[in-house]
């Protein structure tokens, strides 16, 4: 087994009570990489991605970060969550901006210790990541859908992990908004040095920024580079979909499929 | 005033027992408030009188434990019950919320037999409901002292954990923190606070000084720090003027504390009104 694999997945399969949501997922993500995870909804993706975090238990299989199983695993700080729910907190919560991105250290800071002035800088260098330092006296619940996801992703940086994990951030984003969101992580992977794996259920859009693809529905379709994957046909992606799916790709960039 | 207040050492007890409370019941109630969990404060309570209607009767049937302070019967009870409300939520994963009005009617319904059985409703019951400037005793004064001191603590040294708690508990888990126990730590203290609590403003209006300071707080507090420091600011402003009027009119404290702490909220809803209209107007200029 390779030394920079950030995350393994042998043979995974997950039940919710009788119904299998996740069946033999075998995966590997690799230092430096950006990894896109699509599949349409309900295909167990953020099942996929809890049990990566430990936060469900696989019926069947291992997962091992950063070459440890995910059980014993301690080094928290070492990965950044971005949750779907993110986004759906409770918005009236009095708190400031720099409060909510100071909780990313939690896991660093240790029982018995208290944020002290270095948190409090590295906090705001997060937020100068994610160009949101002028807000840091904002209370969370003030800004706008964006500007808070900008936020999570701050709290997520701030522990200063090697592995993002971002499920679903755009939901909620508008479209303008959505294009800055890709060249922040772009930067994240190339300048930092950060691997990212991303879900997203936006296939076009993800396969064009992303290094590497993981179309699942239930079951893994396909695993490869992004470019690979442009020679995946509709065909496939009709039958992992369950009904006739085109993917249109256009001149700008930008990619879609309907039904 | 001042005079009774060095004459008299249950004055004394009331009045420290009560400043402590003011502190400790909106610092707690801080958090309780955020996580959506202002019932829970009700149930704790309720089901604190069944300890005391528990202890009531042992007292009239086994005259050796005539020196309990029934206080301390409530207390175990409210522990109890908090422990209990943790295993009901689990239960029922999906209604978490059904664990309150279970816990709350139980205990008032055992309680009322309880009491009924020793022949309880008097005067007593009554300084139980709605609080008291005499119950205070001095070993009573000295265990909420205890209480408030454990709570101080635990809350500064776990600041950090609970907040992340309160705010989102996935990213919580996901940071490794140690949910359930802190979780339950937590309750157990509300339990105790509001067994503490219970003898100056009453088990029917406890829940009030947990929660009415902070919803004050919340109006007006940016951060999380200032919403605390309001909280225990108005809690304390509350109890204060609450038990001074409380002795001069001879009424209830219950009642004073919180028809004050209601002020107060009145108080700070109109002054964002006003600060909101103010600002808007600025900006139209």
């Amino acid at each position: 087994m390779a030394e920079n694999n950030i995350l393994e997945l042998n043979n995974v399969s997950f039940k919710y009570e009788k119904e299998t949501v996740v069946k033999d997922v075998s995966m590997t993500i690799q230092e430096g990489q950006f990894f896109g995870l699509v599949g349409p909804n309900g295909s167990g993706k953020s099942t996929l991605i809890k049990l990566m975090l430990g936060l469900l238990k696989p019926t069947k299989g291992s997962i091992r970060l950063f070459g440890v199983p995910v059980r014993h695993f301690k080094h928290w700080e070492d990965i950044g969550f971005v949750s779907q729910k993110a986004n759906s907190f409770n918005s009236g919560f009095p708190a400031t901006v720099l409060e909510v991105v100071k909780t990313g250290l939690v896991s660093k800071t240790g029982l018995f210790r208290f944020y002290n002035k270095k948190d409090r800088e590295k906090a705001m260098k997060a937020l100068k990541t994610v160009e949101m330092e002028a807000y840091s006296d904002y209370n969370i619940g003030e800004l706008s859908g964006g500007q808070q996801q900008r936020v999570f992703i701050a709290r997520a940086l701030v522990s200063e992990p090697e592995f993002l994990i971002l499920d679903e951030p755009t939901v909620g984003v508008d479209a303008k908004h959505v294009a800055d969101f890709y060249k922040l992580l772009r930067r994240l992977n190339r300048e930092e040095g950060i691997t990212l794996l991303m879900v997203s259920h936006d296939i076009g859009t993800i396969t064009e920024h992303a290094s590497h693809v993981v179309c699942m529905n239930k079951t893994i379709h396909f695993h490869g580079a992004s470019h690979e994957y442009n020679a995946f046909s509709n065909d496939d992606l009709s039958q992992l979909y369950g009904h006739p799916v085109q993917q249109l790709t256009h001149n700008h960039g930008e990619a879609e499929y309907n039904d | 005033m001042i005079e009774s207040f060095l004459t008299y050492e249950f004055l004394q007890n009331a009045a420290l027992a009560g400043i402590m409370i003011g502190f400790v019941a909106p610092l707690l109630g801080v958090f309780i408030v955020v996580r959506r969990l202002s019932l829970i404060a009700d149930a704790l309570s309720h089901i604190t009188l069944t300890g005391i209607a528990a202890s009531l009767l042992l007292e009239k049937r086994i005259n050796a434990i005539n020196e309990w302070n029934p206080v301390y019967m409530g207390m175990a009870f409210s522990v109890a019950g908090a422990v209990l409300i943790e295993k009901l939520r689990k239960v029922y994963k999906h209604y978490e919320e059904l664990a309150i009005p279970i816990i709350l009617s139980g205990g008032i319904g055992l309680g009322v037999i309880l009491i009924s059985l020793a022949d309880g409703f008097n005067t007593d019951l009554f300084s139980y409901l709605f609080g008291s400037v005499t119950a205070v005793s001095r070993s009573n004064m000295l265990t909420v002292f205890i209480i408030t001191i454990l709570v101080a603590a635990i809350v500064l040294l776990f600041y950090k954990e609970l907040f992340v708690l309160s705010f989102d508990e996935e990213h919580a888990s996901v940071s490794g923190v140690n949910g359930k126990l802190i979780h339950l730590m937590f309750i157990v203290m509300v339990a105790l606070v509001i067994a503490s609590a219970m003898q100056i403003v009453g088990i029917l209006l406890v829940s009030a000084l947990m929660t009415l300071p902070v919803a004050a707080a919340l109006r007006i507090a940016k951060s999380f720090k200032q919403t605390i420091g309001l909280s225990i600011f108005f809690g304390e402003l509350s109890v204060i003027i609450g038990l001074i009027t409380s002795y001069q009119l001879s009424v209830p404290p219950g009642g004073t504390i919180v028809v004050t702490a209601i002020l107060i909220l009145i108080m700070a809803i109109t002054y964002r009104k006003v600060s909101t209209q103010f600002s808007l107007k600025g900006e139209a200029l």
